[in-house]
């Protein structure tokens, strides 16, 4: 089962006995092989051209996305201002490009936060023996009783809303979802046969653990990681609309949501513009995230 | 049944507590004299009498194990306190506002089920094209972020057409926020319903109803979707949190009442009673749909009802 959200009461994405990395034995369903799908490569392409707008702005939008142009508040797009222009006359479509290096970093950030503290607490719970796996369960069903940006929203109460708050608060609030998934893995794995024949042939423990169970348990992690960053930026999105992050005038797709929202009726694209990027970037990401899970389980897709 | 569902009660109680433990303690792990935050923050410049004062009356000065049996005290009798920006008791400033996020909350999930219904009923395991279209759909719906898919329900329907107000009061501005909750969560569960639905096509029950004559029409409509929905059901206490969490935003973008307008400007405003009790309120609800979850999963599969004695 695939979807696109991480979501707490899901059944578990990943493989409940995972074949090991080298199994070798890879069916693809002979009409849906990923790489032969269009949607694939638009979705690529799509995250390409995001990575090269965060890497390199000006290649794509050489106009100041700060600029301002008084004469120019709110024009509608045009063929000058593609995406039109802002209540200071600044250009959207600059202004979104520009913005895609801090929102991408602000996902990427919350999305490497949430799997270390996933991985810790996981990795504690599923080698940890009873008592312990006890009281990871225990933390992580206690966190998954704030349903969605609840827990990013008390974060920010707690130390004030700026960047770095967000992509802590983002972060912290992916962790049980994360959590309970590396938990799950790592117990499958180390229940599964090679790893019991690893042990039976006389390897060290910390062989096993780090040669065989981590690399095992963690491989269908890169998914996560694809599927998971879309839904980081789409939250650290949700919380900058809400004002809670980056402030105006930065370029930051949240932030510019929150000030378009004033806007709203005499200027549309304001907020329009940011978040088709935002969600076409989720989507893209969902696909290849997709695509690359069927190219990696072994045994090919459910 | 009657055992399981106490369990599971208890089970709820010794959660919030652990919810509650946490919430106090990151409180008070806060920088900065709440005292010096009731009185408007460090830039109003309170004297250092009214600091005093104030952390006479909240109590402040006193040992932190004794505010923490206070604090746990009140969760029972779901009393937060009074809000630091509102001056009024936290509870009965969530009293007078839970009921629109609640009707607001609730028609969204009935409107995410009955989406999700139709669409399985029409496009699950149908060969082609429909089968294909349907399941883009709702991955598309379950990728939609609510604050833009409001913003965009809102010019269309409300700027443009005129034909929802664009504040979301009234019983028809209720329509354009329970759709934008409610059409992310329908794609999700419709995702879920049909892998389900798809899967338990090929079951041997289905093959008998087909032999005794049943129209494919009645196999799908009552036998599958019965099977189908299960899971959708189990997760639909979630659903039910993560819509109380998107009201939050569906109540930003329409300017409607409720808990989540109130919770957004208290976190900005750093008022950590009302943020705690919003947020402790929205747990309980949270923790009750789940149990109400499992009572409905047992009535859905009668399966259930004579293992539950072994099980619980």
């Amino acid at each position: 089962m695939t979807t696109a959200t991480i979501a707490p009461g899901e059944p578990d994405v990943l493989d409940p006995a995972p074949a090991p990395a080298a199994a070798g034995v890879r069916k693809v369903r002979r009409a849906s092989h990923p790489l032969r799908r269009v949607s694939f490569w638009v979705a690529a392409a799509f995250i390409a051209l995001v990575a090269v707008a965060a890497l390199w702005p000006s290649l794509l939008a050489p106009q100041d996305p700060l600029a301002i142009d008084l004469g120019k508040s709110f024009d509608a797009p045009s063929a000058q201002h593609v995406f039109g222009t802002d209540q200071s006359g600044r250009d959207v479509y600059s202004r979104v490009v520009h913005g895609a290096g801090q929102s991408v970093l602000i996902g990427v950030g919350a999305t490497a936060l949430g799997l270390a503290g996933a991985v810790l607490l996981g990795v504690l719970g599923g080698l940890g023996g009873r008592a312990v796996d006890a009281g990871v369960t225990r933390v992580i069903e206690v966190l998954y009783a704030f349903p969605g940006i609840l827990l990013a929203l008390i974060l920010i109460a707690v130390f004030g809303s700026s960047a770095g708050t967000q992509i802590l608060a983002v972060g912290i609030a992916t962790i049980p979802g994360y959590a309970r998934m590396v938990r799950g893995q790592v117990l499958a794995v180390r229940g599964a046969p090679y790893v019991q024949a690893e042990r039976a042939l006389g390897h060290s423990s910390a062989h096993v653990l780090f040669r065989t169970l981590l690399p095992n348990a963690f491989r269908p992690l890169t998914v996560l990681v694809t599927l998971g960053i879309g839904q980081a930026i789409v939250w650290a999105s949700a919380l900058g609309f809400l004002g809670m992050g980056v402030q105006p005038p930065a370029p930051e797709w949240g932030a510019m949501l929150n000030a378009g929202r004033n806007y709203l009726q005499q200027a549309w694209w304001l907020d329009f513009w940011p978040g088709v990027v935002i969600v076409l970037l989720a989507l893209s990401l969902t696909a290849v995230g997709r695509a690359v899970q069927t190219l990696t389980q072994p045994g090919g897709p459910r | 049944m009657v055992i399981r569902v106490t369990r599971r009660i208890v089970e709820a109680v010794v959660l919030l507590l652990a919810v509650g433990t946490i919430v106090f303690f990151l409180e008070h792990a806060v920088p900065g004299d709440p005292a010096v935050a009731i009185l408007g923050g460090a830039a109003a410049h309170p004297t250092k009498e009214a600091v005093a004062a104030v952390t006479e009356q909240y109590g402040f000065d006193r040992p932190l194990i004794a505010q923490y049996g206070d604090f746990l005290g009140g969760l029972f009798r779901l009393d937060f306190g009074e809000s630091y920006t509102l001056k009024q008791s936290v509870t009965s400033v969530i009293a007078g506002q839970i009921g629109p996020t609640l009707a607001l909350t609730v028609s969204a999930l009935v409107i995410a089920w009955l989406l999700s219904i139709a669409s399985t009923l029409l496009t699950a395991g149908r060969p082609g094209i429909v089968g294909r279209l349907g399941s883009v759909v709702e991955t598309v719906a379950a990728g939609l972020p609510q604050f833009w898919l409001g913003l965009v329900l809102l010019l269309v329907f409300a700027v443009q057409l005129h034909w929802f107000p664009v504040i979301g009061s009234g019983p028809l501005g209720i329509v354009l926020p329970a759709l934008t909750l409610a059409i992310p969560l329908a794609g999700f569960l419709g995702q879920v319903t049909r892998d389900e639905f798809e899967d338990k096509q090929q079951q041997p029950f289905v093959l008998s109803a087909r032999s005794r004559g049943l129209s494919e029409r009645a196999i799908r409509g009552k036998y599958v979707l019965r099977h189908a929905a299960l899971p959708g059901v189990t997760l639909s206490g979630w659903g039910l949190g993560s819509l109380v969490s998107g009201a939050v935003i569906a109540e930003v973008v329409f300017a409607r009442q409720g808990i989540g307008q109130v919770l957004v400007t208290a976190v900005s405003a750093q008022d950590l009673p009302l943020v705690i009790g919003i947020t402790f309120v929205v747990a309980l609800v949270y923790v009750v749909a789940n149990i109400l979850t499992d009572i409905a999963y047992v009535v859905i599969d009668p399966r259930l009802r004579r293992t539950t004695g072994a099980a619980a």
